[in-house]
């Protein structure tokens, strides 16, 4: 095997000479020719800042590489002055970056970005140079590349973006790929897509990839070799295939076993106790000491060294010969905390009844309207006491609308929501205010959902204040107390502003926020989307938890396939709009019958990818709302479309009492 | 009925200076209660140049507000009438205070430290002869014996100011270093080592450093004006210095009313556009876009031209001269209000805008609260950093366009001290040969101390608020 790339004892420092931030520190690892390295971390711990290292891209003047060696086949890249730099970024290691939407300039076309690079390294000019972008463009799967050539970044869709970032990176023709969570700001239909066609270029190319992820199915499907990062340090190495057989490390065992799956609906999901340390401070030990279960008395004393075997190697004491103690780790599976099942009954709570939400697109001077954003079109939909409905659909399918309409912060259209006999949408704005308090919503986005300027207290006090129910400040400050203490909060940190908090202890505030209104049902719109694994599974089992003692419904708006695998007691499946699959969870995940909803579960990356079933592929992207294509909605993109499908819009079909589907096929 | 020796005078520009500073007092106190308010106020005083800036504009402050407390004193009546007289003249504490500079008036032009007359004059000497010669000034280094003697004096004087002022300095010091070190529990010389080398929490040695250079300046140029005239005379003999320090009240009630008089259109008006959009939004963004295409000096002049119609012919609403310039003023901060509005009121409505589709105003809603609570709960307090920074900014600009105004005709009254009418009147001025410089130049550096230190304020406020720059420094 021949090495391309190897990184010995790279520290990357932020901040003052005197007490700096270490968020790489003394990492080392190398990758071969053709083979794809994931780096698997939770925010925070240095992957992205590794990556920049290494194309010495580190935002300067703040950071700096203080120490290691980048060698480029052979060739130290650290040694290097700048403009020889300037020769191997892009041509011999290129960069695709996390979000396409900001790494394209706005105000060039496709083909002028791309021929940049062409221009730069290989002096292509005229003809060859449009033939070659044209050839590109082709190469990474985009239809039409003589039209695209000539368009805006503005004019393509998210998926087309990253395809022509990748476009962009293979233009140098580069040995070394580095993709910084390529498909994390994609749905998973186009998640898929983007996946297959860097393992089709690797293939075809020999190029070496080094994949930033915290996804660990996505690492699954494509890495060779997997490197964890903690805490701004690699605390295991392994081939993918031992590493997913056996993990060692104590801190990725317990990233596996926070995933939420089907099989652990029963339980509890594992956590990880604390925080990634601060990362100013000098280690004496394991950086993970405090958060483990398995510590040894030496842990916080002595620094690990690594532990090889075969070839998955491993920094920590646990490993060490005459501990063993890995069979403990084996036998802690799963702390043991049953859920039960919560019996649903059967009178509903909340109905929607063909519920529609055009918004107007209006034009020209006197803005007369032109036309409809259909973003909820006919959604009929029936929540009952203690269930959790999941709400599932790619971006831009209306289904963050929906919870919108139901609370009625989006003007209705068309159709009803009845809560509690209660038809909302024909309440005045006063009625309202006291018709919808049993309605809460939990946003996606802990960082924007609370007003910096507000204290926690403030902030949770402001549902008892617009409620008018206590007036009482002594008791709406207990209430304060108790909330924040059943969300798992000190109460003492009430005086507190939000930007002092974690994201996960954020989304908890939010969740004591929209309890202080008493609701009886909570629409979650993406609630641990923004999270990283470990506090997603604290999340969600704070939510089944308050779901068991105060009987609430949820409806859970979500696109992550295997939270509503474990959460959820039914699903809808939504595409542009309309509901096109509904049932039981197991009905739905199991045995689906729409087309679209068997491409949206094939698409989702497996941990496990040997039993590699046939899945369908999705071609192409969501179709714009405004104008969406005449007949069933998905012809466009369907494996199994029939002629009748492009005149007319199916019927429901039901396929059991619970589970309802709408497609020609049935 | 024993009666007090003045009677107080309150003009408008007065009360609503007082006003402003009771907002300002109240602000500065509920931000110091509030740690999120606190925190960028905080950056703002770690940086140097934040506390030089600030220190500079104090020094403006302190002699603005000096100059805005306003009384008319008794005359003198031998003849002891039942009723008192008042003085027809509006004084100011800053007028009492520097009582020599107002009273040591020359017949006209003289250069700074001059001790004769610009211009040459017919004179009988003591033999009653006629000669054309330049004349002594009555005040200007009168207390010398000889001319000879005039470096001298002023050197000693210097000499023996400057050596007052290190001794106040020392003293100052001492009493701040020893209250930093009670404050913050250490020794007295660790104090003084954190404070020499710059360790400390806050850039104490800049502000110790800058408060020896002010006091060196206010102690010099107070015991040279006694016997000088620093910054010499103008056309009638009266004292640059004096205009150059009267002046101060004029700019600073320009920048700063003008702002009282727009921040409640602005924020009102693009509040209601951005939060209730539809025809309100319309109504709102026709009317800036109207008054934006009228040129600003267009509308400043005729309404100011309408109102010195309006004040000749009802000169009784007008007790004296000093009422009838100050209602001039508040006039023009009124009228340069109005017409700078729009640019604040399109940012602020851009700003909410974006605010009223947050998740937090969202969530409010679903809360159940009312549009005025989530005006007042959330949109605001979220836009004030943006009125922060752009009313600092503004300031320095309006100090400037008051000069322009006055030098055009349509901004302060003629009898109005200001730096605007000092620049006017140096057009003849330089015409002159040889030049009048001084009056020119005391205006145009009493004016660029301030602005400059606005413009630095401006630029620290603007670091310490924008939220795009904080994450940089976090």
């Amino acid at each position: 095997m021949t090495e391309l790339l190897k990184v010995t004892g790279l520290s990357t420092h932020i901040g003052s000479e005197k007490k700096p931030l270490k968020p790489v520190d003394n990492v080392s690892f190398c990758i071969e020719k053709g083979k794809t390295f994931a780096l698997l971390g939770e925010s925070g711990c240095g992957k992205s800042l590794t990556a920049l290292s290494l194309l010495r891209l580190n935002p300067q003047p703040v950071s700096r590489v203080v120490a290691g060696a980048v060698e480029l086949a052979g060739e130290d890249l650290l040694a290097l002055s700048e403009s020889d730099m300037e020769h191997i970024r892009g041509r011999r290691i290129a960069m695709i970056f996390q979000e396409p939407q900001s790494s394209l300039n706005p105000v060039l076309t496709v083909g002028q970005q791309i021929g940049e690079s062409l221009q730069w390294h290989f002096k292509m000019r005229g003809k060859a140079l449009h033939n070659r972008i044209i050839n590109l463009l082709s190469s990474v799967g985009i239809p039409d590349p003589h039209q695209r050539f000539k368009d805006y970044p503005h004019q393509l869709s998210g998926g087309m973006k990253q395809r022509i970032m990748i476009a962009i990176a293979l233009a140098g023709e580069p040995e070394l790929l580095i993709a910084d969570e390529p498909t994390t700001a994609l749905d998973v239909t186009i998640q898929a897509q983007i996946l297959d066609l860097l393992k089709e270029i690797q293939r075809e190319t020999q190029m070496a990839i080094l994949l930033i992820s915290h996804d660990l199915a996505v690492v699954a499907q494509m890495a060779d070799d997997v490197a964890v990062m903690y805490a701004g340090q690699i605390v295991e190495i392994a081939p993918r295939e031992q590493f997913f057989k056996q993990v060692k490390h104590p801190y990725s065992k317990k990233l596996f076993e926070s995933l939420p799956t089907a099989q652990k609906r029963q339980h509890r999901l594992t956590v990880i106790k604390g925080n990634v340390p601060a990362l100013d401070k000098v280690f004496n030990g394991c950086r993970f000491v405090e958060r483990c279960e398995f510590a040894l008395p030496h842990c916080s004393t002595v620094v690990p060294g690594w532990h090889k075997d075969d070839e998955q190697s491993v920094r920590c004491h646990l490993l060490e010969p005459g501990q063993n103690s890995i069979v403990k780790v084996n036998s802690q599976k799963l702390m043991a905390s049953l859920f039960k099942e919560i019996s649903v009954t059967e009178k509903p709570v909340l109905i929607l009844d063909k519920l529609r939400v055009h918004f107007p697109i209006r034009k020209g001077l006197f803005q007369r309207i032109v036309g409809h954003v259909k973003a909820v079109d006919d959604v009929s939909l029936v929540l009952r006491p203690s269930e959790t409905l999941a709400l599932v659909g790619e971006s831009g399918c209306g289904k963050t609308t929906v919870g919108k309409a139901i609370l009625q912060l989006v003007p209705i259209t068309d159709g009803s929501v009845k809560y509690k006999e209660i038809v909302l949408n024909e309440l005045s704005a006063k009625q309202l205010k006291l018709g919808r308090k049993g309605l809460q919503i939990v946003f996606q986005d802990p960082y924007s959902s609370m007003n910096p300027r507000m204290t926690i207290s403030q902030v949770i006090e402001e549902a008892m204040i617009s409620g008018m129910d206590s007036n009482n400040a002594v008791m709406r400050a207990e209430k304060v107390n108790s909330l924040m203490e059943r969300v798992g909060l000190d109460a003492k940190q009430k005086h507190r502003y939000p930007h002092e908090f974690s994201g996960g202890q954020r989304q908890r505030i939010c969740i004591a926020r929209a309890l202080a209104a008493e609701p009886n049902v909570i629409i979650c719109d993406e609630p641990t989307s923004a999270l990283d694994v470990s506090v997603q599974a604290q999340i969600l089992n704070l939510l089944r938890e308050l779901q068991k003692e105060l009987k609430l419904t949820y409806l859970f708006i979500t696109h992550n396939i295997a939270v509503v695998d474990y959460l959820a007691h039914s699903v809808a499946v939504m595409y542009l709009g309309r509901i096109v699959e509904q049932g039981l969870r197991e009905e739905v995940l199991q045995s689906p019958q729409h087309p679209y909803t068997q491409a949206l579960l094939g698409a989702v990356p497996q941990l496990d990818n040997n039993k590699s079933k046939q899945v369908i592929r999705l071609e192409g992207e969501l179709p714009s709302p405004a104008t969406p294509p005449k007949g069933c909605h998905f012809h466009q993109r369907c494996p199994k479309v029939m002629p009748q499908c492009l005149e007319n819009y199916p019927e429901q079909t039901q396929i059991t009492d619970s589970h309802q589907v709408r497609c020609f096929l049935y | 009925m024993p009666s007090l020796p003045f009677i107080p005078v309150f003009l408008w520009t007065d009360i609503l200076i007082y006003l402003l500073l009771g907002v300002v007092t109240y602000s500065v106190l509920y931000i110091r209660n509030h740690a999120h308010l606190k925190a960028p106020w905080k950056l703002v005083i770690k940086r140097k140049r934040g506390v030089i800036s600030i220190m500079v504009l104090m020094c403006y402050v302190f002699v603005g507000l000096l100059d805005s407390v306003h009384f008319r004193l008794t005359i003198d009546d031998q003849q002891k009438s039942e009723q008192q007289h008042y003085e027809t003249q509006v004084t100011s504490v800053l007028d009492l205070a520097i009582m020599p500079l107002r009273e040591q008036v020359e017949k006209t032009y003289s250069a700074p430290f001059a001790t004769r007359s610009f211009s040459r004059e017919m004179q009988k000497d003591v033999s009653s002869e006629l000669s054309y010669v330049y004349p002594k000034l009555h005040y200007g280094g009168a207390h010398l014996e000889s001319e000879k003697e005039k470096l001298q004096d002023i050197l000693s004087t210097i000499i023996i100011s400057s050596i007052k002022a290190l001794i106040t300095w020392l003293l100052l010091s001492a009493l701040l270093i020893n209250y930093l070190a009670k404050r913050y529990q250490n020794s007295w010389f660790k104090q003084y080592k954190d404070i020499l080398i710059g360790s400390a929490r806050y850039p104490f040695r800049t502000v110790l450093l800058m408060l020896g250079i002010i006091l060196l300046t206010v102690f010099n140029v107070a015991a040279l004006s006694v016997d000088y005239h620093v910054l010499g005379t103008d056309k009638v003999g009266q004292d640059v210095l004096y205009q150059s320090l009267k002046s101060i009240r004029t700019g600073l009630v320009i920048g700063t009313l003008t702002t009282l008089v727009m921040l409640p259109l602005a924020i009102s008006m693009g509040i209601a556009a951005g939060y209730f959009r539809g025809w309100i939004d319309d109504v709102i963004q026709y009317v800036y876009t109207t008054l934006n295409s009228i040129p600003g000096v267009l509308l400043i002049a005729a309404a100011v031209l309408m109102l010195q119609v309006y004040m000749n012919n009802h000169p009784e609403n007008f007790v004296t001269i000093t009422e009838r310039a100050d209602m001039r003023l508040l006039f023009l901060c009124i009228i340069l209000g109005v017409t700078s509005w729009t640019g604040l009121c399109r940012i602020l409505r851009g700003e909410t805008l974006k605010l009223r589709e947050s998740e937090y105003v969202l969530a409010s809603r679903a809360l159940g609260a009312s549009s005025l609570s989530i005006l007042h709960r959330h949109i605001l307090p979220n836009l004030m950093h943006i009125v922060m920074i752009s009313v600092v900014l503004d300031f320095s600009g309006l100090v400037l366009a008051e000069a322009v105004l006055s030098y055009v005709g349509v901004g302060v009254d003629p009898s109005m001290i200001s730096w605007g009418n000092m620049i006017n009147s140096a057009r003849l001025e330089m015409a002159r040969d040889p030049v009048v410089w001084w009056s020119l130049t005391a205006a145009f550096f009493f004016m660029f101390l301030l602005v400059l230190a606005a413009n630095l304020f401006a630029d620290v406020v603007r670091d310490a608020f924008d939220p795009k720059g904080h994450k940089q420094n976090d």
